[in-house]
């Protein structure tokens, strides 16, 4: 009967070759907290937050990284369970500026201070620009930690903003490694990974350059994967809270991949795309105009009024009045040239439903089958 | 694709072939190296430029621009001569074997060695990895259609992937990629000349009544009509006076602009429904101005046959309406009315006589989309097809001989030029083009050469060249790269400014009357 079972919290669940103790949980609805388990990539255990307790193991055990075995007896919230996390929460909180109200004082116990320090660090006078949407905040607050039993690390490394799509801000990286699993298992760009030893440990691109002079793509897997506030959007950076945002799912207006994603919208602006997770056909991932390729919904040159061309010069007009044009006119040249002498070019950009009624219209009004689109081009 | 995107990572070798992925569909390309760099799958790549799956691959063949049925006959070839093909599936599910066999004989890996520029013993390797594989999955885009040959070239792989029986099962399939994101879905609305929604040919009589009783009309013509390629070229000689253009930019993605430009000018009217001023919008009598696909509520179906859900998450700017609303306010003016409360209704109509969405509607899409053929409510849809059996029962194999591209290089033209996009920029830039971070990083067009052509006509990175062919000339940024091969230089088609179909030759395919935007002949010159 204990061939392929382990019991969770007292209830015994069965399962498969290969499963760790952490898939097991999740399929059972058990929440084992994580913070860098990235879904689809090896499991590294680096950031101790998914430790469970395992009976007769001597040491707390990564749920993530720990493959289920007959007859295992897990703990995944026991006093020590709790004890470790709330430690390595700690730690986190302490590696950086984590300004957001969790972490409420630094080594001198100065909550002004602190703060002060990294608004001056961030030149801006909000809290930390993933408020709200962080992984490691989230986590603070399950756990009640604060953030004051260490004293703040230094920022070793200056903030990079020298592309046009990504702020790494390293003060608040946690090293949790998930970037380097998005990059190189999901997306398989192989642009960063962890450079320097030690405490000099950074994630860097091609020998510790910018992104732009590396092999990154910019597609934001990073960025969608990053825990905390160390991968940001440029566009959404302070701009998009998700309290504020609503967000919609849609797909996709590029290629023919039809990628799933949410748009975040506020103040009835595209603020931030992110890509659908655990969703068909893209499971998250996007890529560079995908993600980030939206300004164009917003642009100032978007057409906003019907236009009739006059004497080779357009002036806007109202809807009837060039809706009355255009009927008029192709009424006239169809009855006067017979109907092949019509043509439509519907668009492999709209919908099913526009050109279903394209094609409609094309054959049961203007009476040809002179339609067509870019499917070629 | 008969397969899904997600099967790819089921396959023990993908043969991709004329498909910049990484450039073009970025995340299937994800699939695919996850598949072949982590999951060790093998990975076989045909193309003739050293793109960046190179990397990636077990395999790189590198065919001339234009030579792509001699390399698939040639794997054929080898396949048939060393037993190595599915027989139970050739004598099962197929027709034509001996045909092809014979046609094949002659295509062995010396002679296509001679035309493709392969070396023989690679033939010869990526037909045994392809036919040893179990399941083996061919990906290909426009490199393999935008030819002459290109139905040529799409039967071939076809003939490839039914000899060795990689048809219908999980990890198989032959799977192009669609391009733009709701290509799949105008087509099989029946936004083509020759067919209704789902197919359907305008020139059945049955087909015809059917839409005629849900449409409510009498009198729908059975003649079928002309696609773009010739719409464009009949503006010019007058037998089109009138076009209404949705949604597209010919004047930047059609070939041989020159010649396209001087067509629009002929029109007795021309209309453009689009969300930004193109430079077609330029030509019209009237502009109308449409929502983007934040705007509005729909569905897209993707190159998986995957019918998706699309939502409004914000208003459009000014006047802007949906492109349905627009036409059917056309439409009620004509005299025939159409009202609709929502898309959702038009999808309701839409589903009820097209036979592969008769199973859809909104809220079976809520959560996910599903693949068509989808005939029934409780139908699940159908991620893989052909597993049974083909529409038309047994798959017929094409007998299929080479056809030389239409243009070839000579003393005055000495160089091929093939074109294509490049990932930071989308078919014609009206889009991508108001994306400051994609300007910066891709801003302007360029030649990209290899370093052998660039010491040959004493060029260097960065100079300015005069580019022409028989039917134009631009001037662009030579690039010095390694992933052009000697002999062909490569240009995106995206930059209006210097754009690259001045150059292209609008041959067509006959069949699909795709131009062939792969190859013409064109020559080089310092610009001064």
């Amino acid at each position: 009967m204990t061939e392929n079972q382990i019991t969770i919290n007292g209830n015994r669940f069965s399962f498969e070759a290969g499963e760790t103790i952490l898939d097991v949980a999740h399929r059972n609805s058990i929440d084992i907290p994580t913070l860098c388990h990235l879904k689809g990539a090896t499991p590294t255990g680096a950031c101790r937050i998914c430790v469970v307790e395992v009976e007769k193991a001597r040491n707390l055990l990564p749920a993530c990284a720990t493959p289920a075995q007959a007859g295992m007896v897990v703990h995944t919230e026991s006093p020590d369970v709790v004890t470790s996390r709330k430690m390595s929460i700690e730690l986190l909180l302490a590696s950086g500026n984590h300004n957001c109200a969790v972490r409420n004082s630094d080594d001198t116990g100065n909550f002004a201070d602190f703060q002060l320090r990294v608004q001056e660090y961030d030149h801006s006078d909000r809290l930390c620009p993933v408020w709200g949407d962080c992984r490691l905040q989230d986590l603070a607050y399950r756990y009640q930690v604060s953030g004051r039993a260490f004293p703040a690390t230094e920022v070793k490394y200056p903030m990079e903003t020298v592309n046009p799509f990504i702020v790494r801000d390293f003060s608040r990286c946690i090293l949790c490694g998930k970037c380097v699993q998005a990059c190189n298992e999901i997306q398989v760009n192989n642009a960063i990974n962890f450079g320097y030893r030690g405490k000099d440990s950074k994630i860097v691109a091609a020998g510790d350059r910018s992104l732009k002079d590396s092999d990154c793509v910019f597609c934001g897997e990073c960025v969608q994967a990053c825990p905390v506030g160390a991968l940001v959007e440029k566009e959404a950076k302070y701009r998009w809270r998700p309290r504020e945002a609503k967000k919609v799912r849609t797909t996709c207006s590029y290629c023919g991949v039809g990628c799933q994603i949410d748009l975040h919208a506020a103040d009835d602006k595209v603020l931030k795309v992110t890509g659908a997770e655990e969703t068909p056909p893209n499971y998250g991932s996007l890529c560079v105009k995908g993600r980030f390729g939206y300004q164009f919904i917003n642009s100032p040159e978007r057409l906003t009024s019907p236009m009739i061309k006059e004497n080779g010069e357009f002036r806007k007009a109202d809807w009837d009045e060039a809706l009355d044009l255009v009927s008029r006119r192709l009424t006239d040249i169809r009855d006067s040239h017979g109907s092949d002498s019509l043509g439509v070019l519907t668009s492999a950009r709209i919908t099913n439903e526009d050109n279903y009624i394209a094609q409609k219209f094309t054959r049961a009004v203007l009476k040809t089958n002179n339609i067509d689109h870019c499917a070629r081009l | 694709m008969t397969n899904t995107i997600a099967d790819v990572e089921e396959a023990d070798v993908i043969l991709v072939t004329g498909s910049n992925t990484t450039e073009n569909h970025p995340v299937i390309s994800s699939f695919i190296k996850r598949t072949a760099s982590v999951k060790g799958a093998d990975l076989i790549l045909v193309d003739p430029r050293r793109i960046k799956l190179a990397e990636h691959a077990d395999k790189w063949l590198r065919p001339n621009t234009g030579t792509d049925v001699v390399w698939i006959n040639g794997l054929i070839h080898v396949i048939i001569k060393e037993g190595l093909y599915d027989k139970d599936f050739v004598e099962n599910r197929t027709q034509g074997f001996e045909e092809l066999r014979k046609t094949a004989e002659k295509f062995t890996p010396e002679y296509v060695s001679e035309i493709t520029g392969i070396p023989a013993a690679q033939i010869i390797e990526a037909a045994r990895m392809y036919a040893g594989a179990d399941k083996a999955a061919i990906v290909y885009c426009m490199g393999i259609t935008q030819h002459i040959s290109g139905t040529d070239n799409v039967k071939s792989l076809a003939n490839l992937a039914m000899i060795c029986g990689n048809l219908g099962r999980p990890g198989t399939g032959v799977n192009p990629l669609r391009g733009q994101n709701n290509v799949q879905g105008a087509c099989d609305m029946g936004g083509l000349p020759n067919v209704f929604t789902a197919y359907q040919p305008v020139t059945n009589a049955d087909n015809v009544k059917k839409m005629e009783q849900t449409w409510n009309v009498s009198g729908l013509s059975d003649k079928a009509g002309m696609p773009a390629t010739e719409m464009i070229p009949k503006a010019h000689s007058g037998e089109i006076k009138a076009l209404y253009v949705i949604g597209e930019n010919p004047l930047v993605s059609d070939p041989d602009l020159n010649h396209a430009e001087e067509s629009l000018d002929h029109l007795d009217f021309l209309v453009v429904q689009d969300i930004f001023m193109t430079e077609t919008a330029q030509k019209a009598d009237v502009v109308l101005p449409t929502c983007c696909f934040a705007e509005k509520e729909g569905t897209f179906t993707n190159t998986e046959r995957r019918v998706q859900r699309v939502r409004k998450a914000v208003n459009p700017p000014g006047a802007a309406r949906e492109d349905w609303r627009i036409i059917a306010g056309i439409s009620g003016r004509m005299g025939y009315s159409m009202v609709y409360k929502n898309s959702s209704e038009i999808f309701d109509e839409l589903a009820s006589v097209t036979p592969s969405y008769a199973g859809l509607s909104y809220s079976r899409l809520k959560e996910e989309g599903l693949h068509w053929p989808c005939p029934k409510p409780n139908h699940p849809g159908t991620p893989i097809l052909h597993g049974q059996e083909f529409p038309i029962g047994k798959g017929r194999l094409h007998a299929i001989d080479y056809i030389p591209p239409a243009e070839q290089i000579d003393e005055e033209f000495p160089l091929y030029l093939t074109t294509g996009r490049v990932l930071y920029q989308y078919h014609t830039r009206s889009m991508t083009g108001r994306t400051d971070g994609l300007n910066e990083l891709a801003p302007e067009s360029f030649v990209e050469i290899s370093p052998a052509d660039a010491e040959k006509y004493g060029l260097t990175d960065g100079d300015k060249v005069r580019i022409a062919s028989r039917r134009g000339e631009i001037v662009a940024k030579m690039t010095v790269s390694d992933k052009a091969v000697d002999g062909t230089v490569f240009i995106p088609f995206h930059y209006a400014e210097a754009a690259a179909n001045r150059l292209t030759n609008a041959a067509l395919d006959p069949v699909s009357k795709i131009p062939e935007y792969k190859v013409c002949a064109v020559k080089l010159a310092p610009a001064a």
